[in-house]
């Protein structure tokens, strides 16, 4: 129990990170980025090729530059894309962001061939730790250890930073945000780096908790931790945290117990009878509708 | 004097449907009898207007009642399924009838499922909406992926998760198998009947829109509170468009798998979902001609690319990709009407020479 319990921590974790990259997006700039999922995969394939034979970089080296190269893609993906949309329908944006995600899939289909990577195990010296008589995977440790990191440095960053508070300014009104004399396009691209280097950090993660890498590798990982966003209120970082912890731990389980045929049916079920009792998400804030 | 003129516009794009998909059906027919089409092509004519199906059905959830549904594929897949397993009980009948009964009971099967599932995803609303119709997508095909379901003297067994559990006589055979999905199906579907339920559908709709019940589902688009306070139940006609919606891809979901002989459930994931959706908006919301081009160009389109086939998803996701960009973007739309104006002042003026 304790194991599973452990695991599912590790595994929420990861989509905590992802789902992070999701809400921040969708808190700014109102768009579901279906592309970041893929971009998870791309931090992958980039820690895969810099760890393997040819470059053999160490494991932090290589994970560094996983997280340039995302957020470097992030920010082009915005330019070119999503930043001539910024005043189109929220549907044309979303069609997109689908298109976006179908180029880098097929584009890393074309690049290194559609047969699974083994992801090299980054922790090799490392040997699992005994926690009152379960064995964990320093992988989950580290995942765990990452999250809470993360979470805490972006909760300084938009609390106590002057960019931070500027990117919670342009979410909340972004007419207003402009007069009191904030780059909006700025904010927004920084938002889309921040996520996007989170979805490295993820991707990296991801492959060393489960060691085969694809094109595909993204998308899966990226729905559900999509799912988590909303689970815990779309927009709200502690939400995305709970959201994403809640969702892995309950995966975990229900594929132990129950069936891991159903997991991911029951993840999603969950979710529903959520949004039905809080229609936006645990944490959400609720919107009045004026007439 | 202005209602006559009004609804004789709403006819003549009626007509022009119904033109679009006869013309459709008689070239390709005649193509066929005479042998002049590619095998390949041949193959994709009933999926060709099964997507069609599927795009003006989703276009009447997306465009005529603006709810974003990203869980099309699920009602097709629920149709499809359903139809499997009834032209197997049916299998002393004939093909036409086999094939009628199987479509009218999936798309029964489907407007339920499409009720139970509107129920909770009605209340929502926008991206909420949209992100529980993924939901129950994906619920719907890890649900169908657990299905076992074996047929033999004694009639259709059932098993949920377990195989071994549907307890079958010696000469009984498993139509569906789980992850395996349906096997041996009966390959009853002809292109005839595709283009028939195709009009019927589009018959239903048209009529839909241009009813009461299809005004006030608009008036509900355009603006629920002002709807509301005159009197109309959000909810009902919501709930009426979606069910509808659901029916239909229930029905293209039927003709679909009964044109091949085994079926996964993978088949109608996410990814099928998006395929129709992409039809939808690229062929313009809320317009039944656009949706029925777009699946029609689309789905030929990745066939006609074979040639570059490595490149082909690649090309497909750019020009994608553009066409959000030039027909979105007021710049960018502004930029090229000039250059098309220039283009042609160009060319007038160099006539003139």
């Amino acid at each position: 129990m304790l194991v599973h319990l452990i695991n599912g921590i590790s595994l929420g974790s990861i989509y905590a990170i992802i789902a992070l990259g999701y809400t921040m997006v969708y808190g700014i700039a109102k768009m579901l980025n279906f592309a970041h999922g893929d971009v998870i995969m791309i931090g992958g394939y980039v820690a895969f090729f810099a760890m393997s034979e040819g470059a053999g970089l160490p494991a932090p080296l290589a994970l560094l530059l996983a997280i340039i190269v995302c957020t470097i893609l992030g920010i082009t993906i915005e330019r070119l894309a999503y930043k001539p949309l910024r005043s189109a329908t929220s549907l044309a944006v979303l069609i997109t962001a689908i298109g976006m995600s179908y180029f880098l899939q097929n584009s890393a289909l074309l690049l290194w061939g559609a047969n699974p990577k083994a992801f090299p195990d980054m922790f090799k010296n490392a040997e699992a730790i005994e926690f009152f008589g379960a064995k964990i995977s320093p992988v989950a440790l580290v995942a765990i250890f990452a999250n809470i990191v993360i979470m805490v440095i972006l909760t300084l960053f938009t609390t106590r930073t002057k960019v931070g508070k500027a990117m919670r300014a342009v979410s909340e009104d972004k007419g207003a945000a402009t007069l009191m004399g904030i780059n909006v396009n700025f904010t927004i691209s920084l938002t889309f780096a921040i996520g996007s280097g989170l979805a490295a950090v993820a991707g990296v993660l991801l492959c060393s908790a489960y060691p085969t890498l694809m094109p595909t590798t993204g998308s899966l990982p990226g729905i559900k931790a999509f799912t988590a966003a909303v689970f815990g209120g779309i927009g709200s970082i502690p939400g995305a945290m709970i959201g994403g912890i809640l969702l892995g731990v309950i995966e975990i389980l229900a594929r132990a117990y129950i069936s891991s045929e159903l997991a991911d049916a029951i993840v999603f079920g969950v979710l529903i009878v959520v949004l039905i009792f809080r229609p936006t998400g645990l944490l959400g804030k609720q919107i009045h509708e004026k007439v | 004097m202005k209602k006559f003129s009004k609804a004789s516009t709403a006819s003549k794009k009626a007509f022009l449907n119904y033109g679009i998909v006869i013309a459709f059906f008689v070239i390709f027919q005649s193509l066929v009898s005479t042998g002049n089409i590619t095998s390949a092509l041949k193959g994709q004519l009933i999926p060709i207007a099964c997507y069609m199906i599927m795009a003006v059905s989703l276009n009447l959830v997306v465009g005529i009642s603006g709810e974003l549904s990203l869980g099309h594929a699920g009602f097709m897949s629920v149709g499809a399924f359903t139809a499997v397993i009834v032209s197997s009980a049916m299998a002393g009948s004939s093909d036409k009838g086999s094939l009628i009964v199987s479509i009218i009971v999936g798309a029964l099967i489907a407007a339920i499922a499409g009720f139970l599932i509107g129920i909770p995803v009605l209340r929502l609303n926008g991206d909420y909406l949209a992100i529980v119709t993924l939901a129950f997508g994906e619920i719907i095909k890890n649900i169908l992926n657990c299905l076992y379901v074996g047929i033999d003297e004694k009639g259709v067994h059932f098993a949920f998760n377990n195989p071994a559990a549907l307890a079958m006589s010696a000469e009984g055979k498993v139509i569906i198998n789980g992850p395996m999905g349906a096997v041996g199906i009966r390959k009853i579907s002809t292109f005839a009947a595709a283009i028939i339920l195709l009009l019927i559908i589009l018959i239903i709709i048209q009529n839909l829109v241009n009813s009461r019940t299809g005004r006030a589902i608009m008036a509900i688009r355009d603006n629920r509170i002002a709807a509301e306070s005159m009197g109309l139940s959000p909810m009902k006609y919501k709930m009426l468009a979606f069910t509808v919606s659901a029916a239909m891809a229930g029905a293209a979901g039927a003709v679909y798998a009964l044109n091949y002989s085994t079926l996964v459930p993978k088949k109608f994931d996410f990814n099928t979902s998006i395929l129709v959706l992409v039809f939808v908006v690229l062929g313009g919301i809320g317009n039944m001609t656009g949706s029925l081009l777009a699946a029609g160009v689309l789905v030929v389109l990745p066939e006609l690319l074979r040639k570059f086939s490595d490149y082909r998803m690649l090309v497909y996701a750019i020009v994608l990709i553009l066409v959000m960009l030039v027909t979105n973007n007021e710049k960018l739309k502004g930029k090229i009407d000039t250059f098309f104006k220039k283009l042609r002042m160009k060319i007038s003026k160099g006539g003139r020479k």
